[in-house]
C-alpha cells in the first residue's frame, strides 16, 4: 500500500531523475561486473582485487589531473594503460605462481592482494578522501526536458554500450577472442591445442583492468570522493551482478549490473527510510537468485563428473 | 582418547599456564597485560575462524560481523544502567532493553549464542555455496550486520558507539575462557564430528555418499564458529572499553585470516602459535609507522600506514611460498615433544615423505 | 525379495541422453554386475542410483529391512546412504590427507545417536558407541591386512590398497546394498583374482547385496548371478553369465560386427 503511495506521490520530473542516476549506477556496476565474470569465466576464481584496482584508478587520475597537472584527456589514456599494467601485474605475482595450488590458496592470495592495494593507497595517498578532479564539460549541469541532468550521466551509459560492443566484437569475432572463450569453456584442451594459456590469461586481465579503468573515471566524475576503501562495496556488488547474470557471461554481468543499479536507486527513491540499507539490496538479490536460478540469469547449467 | 599420560601432562601445562597468567596479571605493567589479553582473545577466534575454514574446508569471511554481534551484546548489556542515557546521548536507548543490566559472562554467552543464532538465519542460503561464493557471501554479511548496527540507533547507538563499558582487564579471568574453549574445540575435532568436519573438507562427494549430511554439519560449523566468534568479540569489546561500528570492518577479518595461514589452516596448535605470533608481530610493528631517526636523518618510509602494508605483504609471501604454515595440519602431541626432547637435532630429520 | 528396483529411469544432460529407460531389479543377497562398453551410462546409473544425480524420469525404489518399498528418487546421496546403500568410486575417492583409520571411522558417522556436544565432552554414551565403532573398524581393517597401516595417509597406500580401503569404508557403513564402480580397475590378474574372492566373502559374510560395474570379464562372469549389459545408455541384454556371453548383441557391441569379407 505504502509502495504504490510512494509511486503516485512522484513526481514524473523526479522519477526521471531517479531513472537516469539508477542507469548511470547501472552502467558503472555493469563495466567494473564485466572483469569478474571474465577472470571468473576463465579462472574459476574471484579477483578479489579488482574493486581496488578501481580505486587505484580513482587515485592515478587524481595524482595525474590535480597534483601533475596533466590535461585530463592525456592522464585518462595513462590512468587506462597504467591500471591494465597494474592488473597483469597482479595477475602474475599473484595469481599464475598458485594456479596448480589449492583452490583455497588462490583466493587467500587475491584477498591478500586485495588488501595490499588498500593498504598501500592509505599509506601512499593517506586515508582523507581525495577529490576527484572536476572536469567542467563532462560534469556540467544540463537541462532535458525539464530535469537537471549532469553531462556524465549521458556520458555513462553510451560509453558504457560502446565498451560492451567493442568487446563482444573482439570476444565473438576475433582469433584473440575465440582463444578466450575456449579457456573458458576447458582450459586442459584448450592448453593442449596450443593455445598461450599465459598470454590469454594476461589479456583477459588487461582487458578487465581495461574497462574498470574506464569505469573509475566514469565512476570519480559522478561520485567525486576517493578513498582507500572506495573500491570494496562496489568490488562486492559488481561480483554480485556476475553472479545474478550468470557468472562468466559478458552479457550476464551488463544485466546484473543494471539490475543491481537501477534497483539500488529505486528503492532507496520510493522508502527514503530504507537509505542507511542500501548496500543490503545487493544482497538480498544475490540470495534470491541463488535459491531460484543459482546459474544466474543468463548462465548455463555445468554438472560435476562424478 | 586421552590416554593418562597425556591427561596428566596436559592438565600440568594448563596449571602452569594459569600461573604464568596469575604473574602476569598481577606483577607486569599494563601495556603487556593488554599484549597478552589481546593474544589470548585473538587465539580464540582464530581457532573459531579455522574451525569453518580450516577444518570443514568453509572458506568464510565473516568473522568481523560475529565478533560484533558479541561486541555489542557486552556493550549493551553490561554498561551500568545509570551510565547508559549518558552514553545515548543523541537517540534514548530503546525502553526494552534500557534497564536490562547483565554481568559480562552472561553476556558473553549471550553474545555468543546471539552470534550462532544470526549464523543459522545467514548459513541456511549461503553454505549452499561454493569456496569463493561462500567467501563473497560471508564478506557481505559481515558488512551487512555492521550496517545493521549503525543504523539500529536505538538499540546501538549507531555510529557513536557504546562506551564506558567496564573494562576488563584480569588476565585469569581471559585464560580460563581461552583454555576452556581451546580445550572444547581440540576435543570437538578429535571426536566423530571432528572427522566428519574433515571429510568435508578433502571430499565433499565421497563424505555425503558415506551419509554425512553435508549441509547440516557445514552449518554446524559454522554456527560453532560463530559462537566462539561472538565470545571472542564480546572479550574484545571488553578489553577495549568501547565498541564501535569502525572497529568490525572485514578488514579486521583479515588480521585472522593471517592467524590461521600462517598457523596452518587446520592446525589447533598452529592458530594458537599463529595468534601469538600476529598479536605480538602487529605490536612490534607499530615501530614502522612511526617517523624513524637513523643517525640523525629520517627515514621517509616510516609513516602511519606502513605497519600495514608490511603486514599485507607478510600475508601473500606466506600464502605464494609457505601457505602450510607453520604447522600445517599437525598438532602438538606429547609424544612428539618428548621425543624433541630427547634428540633435538634427529627429530627433524625425518624418513618419509611429507608431502609438502 | 527384490532389494532395488528402476522402473524406467532416463538421465538427460542438455541434449544428450546419457541413460535411457532404465530398468532393472536386484534381488536380496544378489551379486549383479552393470557391464557395457566405455560410456554406456554405467557410472551414470551408479549417481542416480545413489542420489548425485536426479533422474529426468523414472524412479528408484528401495526395499528397507522391514520390507517397505521407498521411493528415493532424487533423494541426498547421505538420505541415501543411511537407508543402507553404500558405494565406491571409479576414480578412488578416498580422503586423501586423512590416515586410513581416520577414512573407515568417518563412515560410521552415520550411525552416531550422540549429538556433537555430547561427543565434545566425550559423554559415556557417545564413548561406549565409539568403542563400538572402533572394534569395528579394527576388524575391517584386519581383514584387508590394513591395520597395521592405519596411521598412514590414505594417498600414501599403493594403488591396490586404495581400493581396498574403499571398499573397506562403504563397508563400515552398515550396508544391505553395496554399488563398487570398477573395483577391479588397474589390478593384474592375480590380485583380481584376490577381489572375486573378497567380494564373494563379504557378501556371504556381512549379508550383502552387490551391484557392480565392471570390465574384467573374469570377475564377472566368475562371480555375478545375473548381468545387464548397456550400451549407448540402453539395455540391450541382461541374463545369466552364460546367457550374456552367448548373447549376439553384447558380442557385436564388445567386439564390433564382422565385415562382410
Amino acid at each position: 500500500m505504502e509502495f504504490f503511495q510512494a509511486i503516485f506521490n512522484m513526481s514524473a520530473a523526479s522519477f526521471a531523475q531517479h531513472m537516469v542516476n539508477g542507469i548511470s549506477l547501472g552502467s558503472l556496476y555493469a563495466m567494473i561486473a564485466i572483469g569478474y565474470t571474465m577472470v571468473y569465466g576463465i579462472l574459476l576464481m574471484i579477483n578479489f582485487a579488482h574493486g581496488d584496482i578501481v580505486m587505484m584508478a580513482c587515485y592515478f587520475a587524481f595524482f595525474g589531473i590535480t597534483v601533475f597537472q596533466i590535461p585530463w584527456y592525456l592522464t585518462f589514456v595513462g590512468v587506462i594503460i597504467a591500471t591494465a599494467l597494474l592488473g597483469v601485474v597482479i595477475e602474475r605475482t599473484a595469481y599464475r605462481p598458485l594456479r596448480d595450488a589449492p583452490k583455497n590458496s588462490v583466493l587467500i592470495s587475491a584477498i591478500g592482494a586485495s588488501f595490499l592495494l588498500e593498504n598501500l593507497a592509505n599509506y601512499l595517498f593517506s586515508g582523507r578522501p581525495l577529490r576527484f578532479p572536476n572536469i567542467e564539460l563532462l560534469s556540467q549541469n544540463i537541462a532535458i526536458a525539464g530535469v537537471q541532468v549532469q553531462a556524465i550521466s549521458l556520458v555513462i551509459p553510451v560509453v558504457t554500450m560502446l565498451c560492451l560492443v567493442v568487446l563482444l566484437h573482439i570476444v565473438n569475432h576475433t582469433k584473440i577472442g575465440m582463444s578466450m572463450r575456449a579457456v573458458s569453456k576447458d582450459y586442459e584442451i584448450a592448453r593442449v591445442m596450443g593455445i598461450n594459456i599465459d598470454n590469454v590469461i594476461s589479456i583477459t586481465f588487461a582487458i578487465g583492468s581495461i574497462l574498470a579503468a574506464i569505469g573509475a573515471i566514469m565512476w570519480g566524475i559522478r561520485y567525486p570522493g576517493i578513498t582507500p576503501l572506495l573500491g570494496v562495496m562496489p568490488g562486492l556488488k559488481c561480483f554480485i551482478a556476475a553472479v545474478i547474470g550468470g557468472i562468466g557471461n559478458i552479457k550476464g554481468a551488463v544485466l546484473g549490473g543494471f539490475i543491481l543499479g537501477l534497483g539500488e536507486i529505486l528503492i532507496v527513491a520510493f522508502f527514503p527510510q530504507l537509505s542507511g540499507y542500501r548496500d543490503a539490496f545487493a544482497f538480498i538479490v544475490l540470495i534470491i537468485i541463488l535459491f531460484y536460478k543459482p546459474t544466474g540469469l543468463l548462465g548455463e547449467k555445468t554438472t560435476e563428473k562424478v | 582418547m586421552a590416554n593418562k599420560k597425556n591427561l596428566i601432562l596436559t592438565i600440568l601445562l594448563l596449571i602452569a599456564c594459569f600461573a604464568l597468567a596469575w604473574y602476569v596479571n598481577f606483577e607486569t605493567d599494563s601495556y603487556i597485560r593488554r599484549v597478552v589479553n589481546l593474544c589470548m582473545v585473538y587465539a580464540i577466534i582464530g581457532l573459531s575462524m579455522n574451525l569453518t575454514n580450516g577444518f570443514t574446508g568453509q572458506f568464510s569471511l565473516g568473522q568481523a560481523g560475529f565478533m560484533a554481534i558479541g561486541a555489542y551484546v557486552v556493550g549493551i548489556f553490561t554498561v551500568p544502567v545509570a551510565l547508559r542515557p549518558a552514553v545515548f546521548y543523541a537517540a534514548p536507548m530503546n525502553p526494552l532493553i534500557a534497564d536490562i543490566y547483565m554481568p559480562l559472562w552472561l553476556a558473553l554467552i549471550v553474545g555468543g549464542l546471539l552470534a550462532a543464532l544470526v549464523a543459522f538465519l545467514i548459513g541456511t542460503p549461503v553454505l549452499r555455496l561454493r569456496g569463493d561464493y561462500l567467501a563473497v557471501a560471508t564478506l557481505g554479511f559481515s558488512e551487512i550486520i555492521r550496517i545493521v548496527i549503525t543504523n539500529a540507533q536505538t538499540i546501538t547507538n549507531g555510529a557513536l558507539g557504546i562506551k564506558d563499558i567496564p573494562p576488563l582487564n584480569d588476565v585469569r579471568y581471559i585464560f580460563v575462557f581461552t583454555a576452556v574453549i581451546f580445550i572444547f574445540i581440540t576435543a570437538l575435532i578429535n571426536s566423530s564430528y571432528g572427522r566428519a568436519f574433515k571429510a568435508i573438507r578433502e571430499d565433499e562427494i565421497a563424505a555425503e555418499a558415506m551419509g554425512i549430511d553435508l549441509f547440516k554439519h557445514k552449518c554446524l560449523a559454522f554456527m560453532i564458529s560463530a559462537f566462539f566468534a561472538g565470545i571472542g568479540g564480546g572479550l574484545y569489546g571488553a578489553l577495549l572499553g568501547t565498541v564501535d561500528p569502525k572497529n568490525f570492518l572485514f578488514t579486521l577479518t583479515y588480521n585472522f585470516l593471517l592467524i590461521i595461514v600462517l598457523g596452518g589452516m587446520g592446525s589447533i596448535t598452529g592458530s594458537m602459535i599463529g595468534a601469538v605470533l600476529v598479536t605480538a608481530g602487529l605490536e612490534f610493528l607499530r615501530v614502522f609507522d612511526e617517523p624513524l631517526d637513523l643517525f640523525g636523518m629520517a627515514i621517509p618510509l616510516f609513516r602511519p600506514g606502513f605497519r600495514m602494508v608490511i603486514f599485507s605483504v607478510l600475508l601473500m609471501v606466506l600464502v605464494l611460498f609457505w601457505r602450510h604454515g607453520i604447522m600445517g595440519t599437525r598438532e602438538f602431541t606429547w609424544d612428539k615433544f618428548i621425543a624433541f626432547c630427547k634428540n633435538p637435532f634427529g627429530f627433524f630429520g625425518r624418513k618419509g615423505a611429507r608431502k609438502a | 525379495m527384490t532389494i532395488l528396483r528402476t522402473d524406467g529411469i532416463t538421465m538427460r544432460f542438455g541434449g544428450v541422453v546419457a541413460v535411457n529407460n532404465l530398468q532393472i531389479e536386484i534381488n536380496e543377497h544378489e551379486i549383479v554386475a552393470l557391464i557395457g562398453p566405455n560410456g554406456a551410462g554405467k557410472t551414470t546409473a551408479f549417481n542416480m542410483i545413489t542420489g548425485v544425480y536426479t533422474p529426468t524420469s523414472g524412479n528408484v525404489i528401495y526395499t528397507d529391512a522391514a520390507g517397505n518399498d521407498v521411493q528415493i528418487t532424487g533423494n541426498k546421496p547421505s538420505t541415501i546412504a543411511k537407508l543402507g546403500i553404500a558405494r565406491t568410486f571409479q576414480n578412488i575417492r578416498l580422503f586423501k590427507e586423512l590416515s586410513v583409520y581416520e577414512n573407515v571411522m568417518i563412515a560410521k558417522h552415520l550411525h552416531l545417536k550422540s549429538d556433537f556436544m555430547s561427543a565434545a565432552l566425550h559423554l559415556p554414551h557417545y564413548n561406549a558407541e565409539q568403542r563400538q565403532a572402533e572394534a569395528e573398524v579394527e576388524e575391517l581393517l584386519k581383514k584387508v591386512n590394513l591395520w597395521d597401516l592405519r596411521e598412514e595417509k590414505a594417498f600414501s597406500l599403493p594403488y591396490g590398497q586404495q581400493r581396498h580401503l574403499e571398499i573397506v569404508r562403504a563397508l563400515a557403513t552398515k550396508p544391505r546394498l553395496l554399488l563398487l564402480d570398477e573395483p577391479a580397475a588397474g589390478m593384474n590378474p592375480k590380485e583380481t583374482d584376490e577381489l572375486t574372492e573378497f567380494i564373494s566373502q563379504i557378501r556371504d559374510e556381512y549379508n550383502l547385496t552387490i551391484f557392480m560395474i565392471e570390465h574384467h570379464m573374469d570377475l564377472v562372469m566368475g562371480i555375478s548371478d545375473r548381468i545387464y549389459v548397456l550400451d549407448f545408455g540402453q539395455t540391450i541384454a541382461s541374463g545369466t553369465p552364460l546367457e550374456i556371453q552367448n548373447n549376439e548383441r553384447v558380442i557385436a557391441a564388445y567386439l564390433g560386427v564382422e565385415e562382410d569379407a
